[in-house]
């Protein structure tokens, strides 16, 4: 018998209890995964998005619309390339769903966001037709709707000149992203900045956001810095900072979820060890006169160590890989499932973090057994002592 | 059969000492499932104590018509004008009507420990009648705001969880100077809010009218009263609900999702609970299994060995449920945190442990331990005395 061979064999010689841990493994990296990958997008925001751009909204917040008269200022700032700007527009589907639907200027959206990828003809369409909307792939998916609908959509802060609320757009384009990862993220729909401004009753020549496309080599810094100067002591102050922390800062809105999880994460794992630990220590006391044997057979002390804590290792690796997979897949299916609007992906990083997590969680329940195995005395071993 | 029953469970909980280690299992296995869900349905509670303390039933907010919260609502001057004369509002002690428009505004605060990241805090401009309308508000340091002039007064939640409030500092909203001259406490949402003379924050922000109307009602039937005046009238497009129904139906969204991430964590690190009491119950049976078979030989029945490993394991999960809770308890009730609520800004509220969540972690503790402990149970129960006894 191989010495692998013997150490799966003493696995499965208590095939209730081993099963029994390995499925508490499982369990365990199951949520370790998932809530890893929820920890990762409050942490670091999307990784993919560069820092080519930058977004200047209001400093007392971005609930405050700039006026539109600030963009020629803006574009003048030496190191920048083009300035989009986009208009929350409180979109509403149906009774109750929330949209995220922003006025822009059609062509300027095109520069600056070069990810969105749709046929000319559609962004010519977008351009030309008054009430045009384009959508995300994403979001169209999940609505059922075709290039050529007409789609009501109601707006919860911005009626119309005769006082409705419902607003009715041409579906003349269905964007996508460049890659999967901007794939991932097709869930808005944009508007005409022109019509909205001119169709609602307070239109005003405002929006809450500018983006900012840095021209190549231009520091991110320098220009933010001068755009803000540009605003000093105005009631149009702006902050202006990389789309990148932007997207962080919006996220963490949502508070102090990153610590929660953090503490839930904390509670599975100390749980976890215990079990497992406390399974080890128990085979291994179990199993003392066998070990003894062993060493009389003239195994070394450090392979007596190697066979327990190669146990350890192997139930924590194949736990934790099973583990993993799942939370991999049933991250997919929430992002599916969601409509991509909650992207739980087990990431190559969470992957890694898991790896880290097996390894330690092996060394720490199984070196104590390991360890006791090793210092056994044959002559007390055997007597039974 | 009952004494035969209590005869060998008094003996299991006497020998769990010496099986600490592996009847700990249990007890830390249930202590975190408990835990985590109190601690987390801890948090949906608070919010929504936050919330339900904000309305009372003998106010009611109008907001304009369609315009679920108050950022997204709009009346006109001439429309709040209106809207204060309608029958249906409390008058005062000089026959004015109990009413005040008030605006609310977003400004950007930066979160306690965190260095660039601006979060959204409600900036609340009211007349005079938003204090004599919310009674439950007290001002514990500094004073009120001055009509006219530029100062705040800040919601002790803000203090308690972002930068730059705190008395006496100046904050800086469209190039101007705010001056914190008081600090308030009223134990819900407004806690997380800062006020302001209703008229320069208008002035400041470049607005001309206001967000909601918050009126007194006038006996319990104001606010049908008003409703059917308001909706009668066919210069006004509002929607009149009262102060309460509108705080609580922001807890809605919180409380489902909370509630399912509860769930879904709960009931995964349940079952892996059940699968370390499992282990640990077969582990006690199997290390007892001489012991059994003599009890059993000396004329013990099976019934009696059953039930005295089903005590012993919901013993065991019960220690370990109050554990858990007492755990939930201690570092989290009273915890402050914060998160968006309806308006698009930070509700401050405290975490909230209450009687009826413990008790539900103690059931969940006891049902896992019951179906932890069934199987090993049964299975003791059905050891054969003879095999039993030679081995080992």
């Amino acid at each position: 018998m191989t010495k692998t061979g013997f150490v799966i064999a003493n696995l499965f010689r208590k095939k209730t209890r081993t099963t029994l841990t390995l499925l508490s493994i499982i369990v365990a990296f199951v949520l370790f995964g998932l809530l890893q990958s929820l920890n990762h997008i409050f942490d670091a925001g999307a990784d993919f998005i560069g820092a080519t751009r930058l977004m200047t909204q209001a400093r007392v917040s971005f609930t405050q619309p700039l006026p539109l008269s600030m963009l020629p200022k803006i574009e003048s700032v030496p190191g920048i390339a083009r300035v989009a700007h986009m208009q929350w527009f409180g979109g509403v589907w149906q009774e109750n769903t929330q949209l995220f639907v922003f006025a822009v200027d059609p062509q300027r959206q095109h520069d600056v966001y070069p990810e969105w990828v749709m046929p000319e003809a559609q962004w010519k369409a977008f351009a030309t037709t008054r009430t045009a909307m384009v959508a995300g792939r994403q979001i169209a998916d999940q609505y059922g709707w075709k290039v050529g609908q007409k789609i009501p959509i109601s707006s919860q802060i911005y009626p119309q000149k005769n006082g409705s609320k419902a607003w009715a757009f041409d579906l003349v384009g269905i964007y996508d992203g460049k890659d999967a990862d901007w794939q991932k993220q097709t869930n808005t729909v944009f508007i005409n900045h022109d019509y909205f401004d001119e169709a609602n009753q307070f239109g005003a020549g405002r929006t809450n956001f500018f983006a900012l496309k840095l021209a190549k080599g231009a520091s991110a810094e320098a220009v933010s810095h001068a755009v803000d100067a540009m605003s000093e002591n105005s009631p149009d102050e702006t902050k202006t900072q990389t789309e990148k922390d932007f997207n962080v800062g919006f996220i963490k809105q949502i508070g102090d979820i990153g610590m929660i999880v953090r503490w839930i994460l904390f509670a599975v794992f100390f749980t976890l060890l215990l079990v497992v630990g406390n399974t080890m220590a128990q085979s291994v006391r179990e199993r003392v006169p066998e070990l003894a044997v062993l060493k009389t057979l003239g195994f070394s002390d450090g392979s007596v160590l190697g066979f327990v804590l190669a146990e350890a290792v192997a139930l924590c690796l194949i736990g934790g890989l099973i583990g993993m997979s799942l939370a991999t897949l049933l991250g997919a299916m929430v992002e599916k499932g969601s409509g991509g609007q909650f992207a739980l992906n087990v990431t190559p990083w969470v992957w890694m973090t898991g790896l880290i997590a097996i390894a330690l969680m092996s060394l720490a329940v199984g070196l104590l057994p390991a360890l006791r195995a090793r210092r056994l005395k044959i002559v007390d071993a055997l007597a039974g002592r | 059969m009952f004494s035969q029953t209590l005869a060998i469970t008094g003996i299991n909980l006497k020998s769990i000492p010496e099986r600490w280690a592996s009847s700990l299992v249990i007890v830390v296995g249930l202590a975190g499932v408990v835990a985590v869900f109190t601690a987390l349905l801890a948090m949906a509670s608070g919010f929504e104590s936050t919330l339900k303390a904000s309305g009372r039933t003998d106010n009611a907010i109008i907001l304009r018509g369609g315009s679920d919260t108050e950022l997204n609502s709009g009346l006109g001057r001439d429309s709040t004008t209106l809207i204060k004369q309608a029958p249906g509002i409390r008058k005062d002690a000089a026959g004015k009507p109990m009413a005040s428009a008030e605006m609310i505004v977003i400004a950007e605060l930066i979160r306690q420990g965190d260095s660039k990241n601006g979060a959204n805090i409600t900036v609340r401009g009211v007349e005079d009648n938003g204090f004599a309308l919310r009674p439950q508000l007290k001002i514990v340091e500094g004073r009120k705001f001055k009509t006219g002039l530029r100062e705040l007064i800040v919601g002790r939640g803000v203090t308690r969880q972002f930068q730059g409030a705190e008395l006496g500092k100046t904050l800086r909203m469209r190039g101007s100077d705010w001056t914190v001259v008081g600090i308030f406490e009223s134990g819900d949402a407004h806690e997380s809010e800062l006020w302001a003379d209703a008229e320069v924050a208008q002035s400041t922000f470049n607005r001309r009218g206001y967000s909601s109307v918050l009126v007194g009602l006038d006996g319990a039937s104001g606010l049908k009263t008003l409703q059917d005046n308001l909706k009668a009238d066919p210069r006004q497009t509002v929607d009149v609900k009262s102060e309460q129904d509108y705080y609580s139906s922001q807890t809605k969204q919180f409380r489902q999702q909370i509630g399912a991430l509860a769930g879904f964590v709960t009931l995964v690190m349940a079952l892996g609970a059940i699968f370390a009491a499992l282990n640990t119950m077969y582990a006690a049976v199997a290390a007892r299994g001489k012991e059994i078979a003599t009890l059993r030989a000396i004329g013990f029945g099976g019934l009696p060995v059953l039930t005295s490993v089903m005590i012993e394991a919901l013993t065991l999960a019960f220690a370990g449920g109050v554990l858990g809770a007492a755990i939930a308890y201690l570092l989290f009730n009273g915890f402050s945190v914060s998160t968006l609520g309806q308006n698009f800004t930070q509700v401050v509220f405290a975490f909230k442990v209450t009687p009826s969540l413990v008790g539900t972690g103690l059931i969940i503790s006891l049902v896992i331990g019951f179906i932890g402990g069934l199987l090993p149970a049964i299975s003791a129960a059905r050891l054969p005395v003879t095999t039993a006894l030679r081995t080992a």
